[in-house]
């Protein structure tokens, strides 16, 4: 009964953590590894126009829930400009107003957008009524309908029929008919427009849709058209020229609809340019950056929203439980003599300021030279209290000793020392001593390499990178570990050391 | 190693972890701790209960009263001085006689005034005792053992120690002071264990420093055969030590004295493991037959006579099958 309440307690712990882990991974996309990185891309449109004596309004299309990204942040430089946003549902604009701008005017438009890595795009906008055919001119009504009877033939739904007409439109030695109408536009938005008029022959809505299509150092950039046609339920994109469905990687929806970026009044040579650079940076702080734009209740929690001091100082206090985990380990499953329950943790912890071998020779040298030191202090026969007292002053002593000394010789390393807890070490020293005239040296001895041993194990094991990392974004994983710990609370069998302890006994046994 | 740890269950050895959660965390009221954590209560229990302990001579509850420890003391030639909350043989100072206004302690060697009043110092601030709380010293009457054990001990008082299971005892053992256990009685510190026949009381085979052994490392005497006068009484006497302290799983320790017999010199809430070892015998069996017993007898020595035939040598419990996993 004690047993099931247990274990059920470990599993609500586990599935609770697991829960969280999950949410996290999944749905804010918090990287499970230390060094995984996303790659950011920043995108700049420069506005520059000339502007006339009186008020200048300039209006440009910004992006608006750009599909295959995640928006992380927005700049405006409008210099001497007021700045408004306006948005009607699927596109959104900046409008910049001066009342007494004159002369050339620059404007600045910048964005920070990640990819979006579940994998999931919608394509936003309202649903499209069905177009009227058109009343085509010959011989280009003539070739439409041939062209579209053709496709249709080959097509079995919406998508197909479009990919299908971009590619015999594409061509790259077309048929006649499809010479006649391309001959009817020239260059790319024409191009566009042209196809959105052949499907409404087969009344299938379609839309042109201005992208960037990203590249690393790019500059002078300039938008170029798509095409949406829907299917009914949803819109489906085209790269008009290919035929290829879908928005590529590094294809980035500026606006819909075919109206001008750029709309000015009060002013002239209005010019937009385009450049975009692509960095990597730290998924963590990706996600951070677009959870907190999310308003997610859990990272709003998290200890992410910590100063940074603070959150430091959980980077360190998070890996204790783990310690601890190794510490129950070696404790009930093997059965490793230590001074003290929680020690060797904190003989880890130490080891973190001075790293470990270093740590290691200064444990050893300390607990040794101090050992030293108390056993000379038992014969002037002090009370516990003042003794104890007498052992860290020693410790200190040694420290500061060991600083200089290893200044001199030009080891920067010994300096760290300074925070190396003297406290822990005049415990270790007293309960060493105390082992030692109770027990003899062999359990001392025993006792300080156990002790010594645990610590070395719990330092590699807390102080790993992915480690420390996986307990930081997702401190979830505490309530796994203690689930652990609680299940290894109800450990009823042998340590390992038994076995040796026992040994003879189990010959002897296993003999009759 | 999983051949090893197979054995291991198999010989139904007691483990530290088992002995904790089943045994120990499972029989003994923590509530109940108090009365064998702290030796001045279960003497003054002991005596209520009409059962023989040393007497207790002076106590000290504070730095100041050190001072007047010579008059403490009197005419005391030979006292033991040790903490009340002491555990596992710490921090006990046995004082043979005076010497020229010195004291000479068990071991020989010779030591002054300050110096007894710096060893109970260090127990007031509670060096030896359970968890570091200051504690109070206990100067007792020294036990002159019987010198039955004389020619297999090596200085210092040989002790009896009995596991008893809710009021019956299971498994015995007498530990045996040597040289480099410093005529301390624990097997931890290098005092030899052997074990005794529970029936009849008689010593059967040893372990010493967790090698098993015949002989006596320092005597060289063999150790088996020894048989403890009045075993029946002893087992009587640590089955009542039962309702003493209301612990479930109990180890008690009974020295002879030369002159007053058999006394009880402390309990303990948490025996340790090694007995098995004196005793080239697993407690797994013994307190899972215990616990099969449909029904515990109330008296002290009916319970003493179940535990003679349950465990005795004359009438073995069903023989441990190495075949078997040991708790069916």
């Amino acid at each position: 009964m004690r047993n099931l309440h247990l274990k059920l307690l470990a599993l609500g712990l586990c599935g609770l953590g697991v829960a969280g882990i999950w949410y996290k991974v999944d749905v804010l996309g918090l990287p499970l590894t230390a060094d995984a990185q996303t790659m950011v891309w920043t995108v700049e449109a420069t506005a520059s126009l000339q502007a006339d004596a009186g008020p200048t309004r300039v209006q440009l299309f910004i992006p608006s829930n750009p599909p295959g990204f995640n928006v992380l942040s927005e700049d405006y430089i409008s210099g001497g400009f007021g700045l408004t946003r306006t948005g009607d549902g699927t596109n959104r604009r900046a409008e910049w107003t001066s009342r007494r701008a004159s002369g050339s005017q620059t404007l600045y438009y910048r964005i920070q957008i990640s990819e979006d890595q579940s994998g999931e795009t919608v394509i936003a906008g309202p649903q499209p009524t069905f177009p009227e055919v058109p009343e085509y001119e010959e011989p280009y009504g003539f070739a439409a309908m041939t062209l579209l009877d053709n496709v249709r033939q080959e097509s079995a739904d919406i998508a197909s029929f479009a990919q299908r007409l971009l590619i015999r439109y594409n061509a790259e030695s077309p048929d006649e008919h499809v010479g006649v109408l391309r001959s009817f536009a020239e260059g790319d938005a024409e191009h566009t427009r042209n196809i959105i008029h052949i499907l409404a022959g087969a009344r299938i809505p379609a839309r042109p849709v201005q992208v960037l299509s990203l590249r690393d150092q790019m500059r002078r950039g300039a938008l170029e058209s798509y095409l949406e046609v829907h299917n009914g339920t949803e819109w489906i994109a085209f790269n008009p020229r290919t035929g290829s469905p879908g928005y590529g990687d590094d294809t980035l929806v500026w606006h819909w609809g075919d109206a001008p970026l750029m709309e000015i009044s009060g002013g002239r040579q209005g010019q937009v340019q385009f450049s975009a650079a692509r960095t990597p940076r730290e998924t963590v702080a990706v996600a951070q950056q677009q959870a907190m734009l999310g308003g997610s209740l859990l990272m709003d929690f998290s200890l992410l929203s910590l100063p940074i001091h603070t959150q430091n100082t959980y980077r360190i206090l998070l890996l204790v439980p783990i310690g601890a985990l190794v510490m129950v380990f070696m404790r009930n499953f093997i059965g490793v003599k230590t001074f003290g329950t929680f020690m060797p943790i904190l003989i880890a912890l130490a080891f973190r300021e001075t790293e470990l071998l270093w740590g290691i020779f200064l444990f050893t040298a300390i607990v040794a030279i101090g050992l030293l030191i108390r056993f000379y202090l038992e014969n002037l026969k002090l009370l516990l209290v003042p003794r104890l007292a007498a052992v860290l002053i020693v410790v200190v002593v040694l420290l500061a000793a060991i600083s200089i000394l290893s200044h001199k010789l030009g080891l920067d390393r010994g300096l760290s020392v300074a925070l190396f807890p003297m406290v822990i070490l005049a415990m270790t020293i007293e309960r060493m001593s105390l082992v030692w005239e109770e027990f003899g040296p062999g359990e001392a001895i025993q006792q300080g390499v156990g002790s010594l041993g645990v610590a070395i194990l719990g330092y590699l094991v807390m102080f790993n990178d992915e480690l420390a990392h996986l307990v930081f974004m997702f401190p979830e994983i505490l309530l796994i570990i203690l689930a652990v710990v609680l299940l290894m609370g109800r450990y009823t069998g042998y340590r390992l050391t038994e076995i040796w302890r026992f040994r003879h006994l189990i010959r002897e046994q296993s003999g009759k | 190693m999983i051949r090893l740890l197979h054995g291991l269950r198999r010989s139904g050895v007691l483990g530290m972890n088992e002995r904790n959660a089943e045994y120990i965390m499972g029989h003994n009221d923590r509530r109940n701790y108090p009365l064998v954590d702290d030796k001045l209560i279960t003497k003054r229990r002991a005596e209520e209960a009409g059962i023989q302990v040393p007497k207790l001579y002076a106590t000290v509850e504070i730095e100041r009263q050190i001072r007047r420890l010579p008059a403490m003391l009197g005419d005391y030639q030979d006292f033991v001085v040790k903490p009340a909350h002491g555990s596992g043989g710490n921090g006990i100072m046995v004082v043979m006689g005076t010497q020229h206004g010195n004291y000479r302690l068990s071991s020989g060697r010779l030591v002054s005034v300050d110096h007894v009043g710096h060893h109970i110092s260090n127990i007031l601030s509670g060096m030896h005792s359970l968890g570091g709380q200051p504690d109070q010293a206990v100067i007792e009457q020294r036990v002159i053992f019987d010198p039955l054990f004389e020619r297999i001990s090596y200085g210092g008082v040989p002790d009896i120690r009995t596991i008893v299971f809710k009021g019956v005892p299971v498994m015995a053992m007498v530990r045996l002071p040597t040289r480099i256990s410093d005529g301390k009685a624990n097997l931890h510190q290098g005092a030899v264990g052997a074990g005794l026949d529970m029936n009849s009381g008689r010593t059967t085979t040893a372990v010493w420093l967790d090698r098993f052994t015949d002989l006596h490392p320092d005597t060289g005497d063999p150790i088996a055969g020894v048989e403890i006068p009045g075993w029946d009484y002893l087992l009587e006497l640590a089955a009542r030590c039962y309702s003493l302290a209301d612990l479930g799983y109990l180890g008690v320790d009974v020295v002879l004295d030369r002159d007053h017999g058999p006394m009880v010199l402390e309990l303990n809430a948490r025996p340790g493991l090694s007995i098995q070892l004196a005793n080239r015998a697993s407690l797994s069996p013994r307190l899972q037959a215990v616990d099969a017993l449909d029904e515990i007898p109330q008296s002290p020595v009916d319970r003493a006579r179940l535990a003679q035939r349950l465990f005795g040598e004359a009438h073995p419990p069903e023989k441990i099958d190495p075949r078997k996993p040991a708790n069916t």
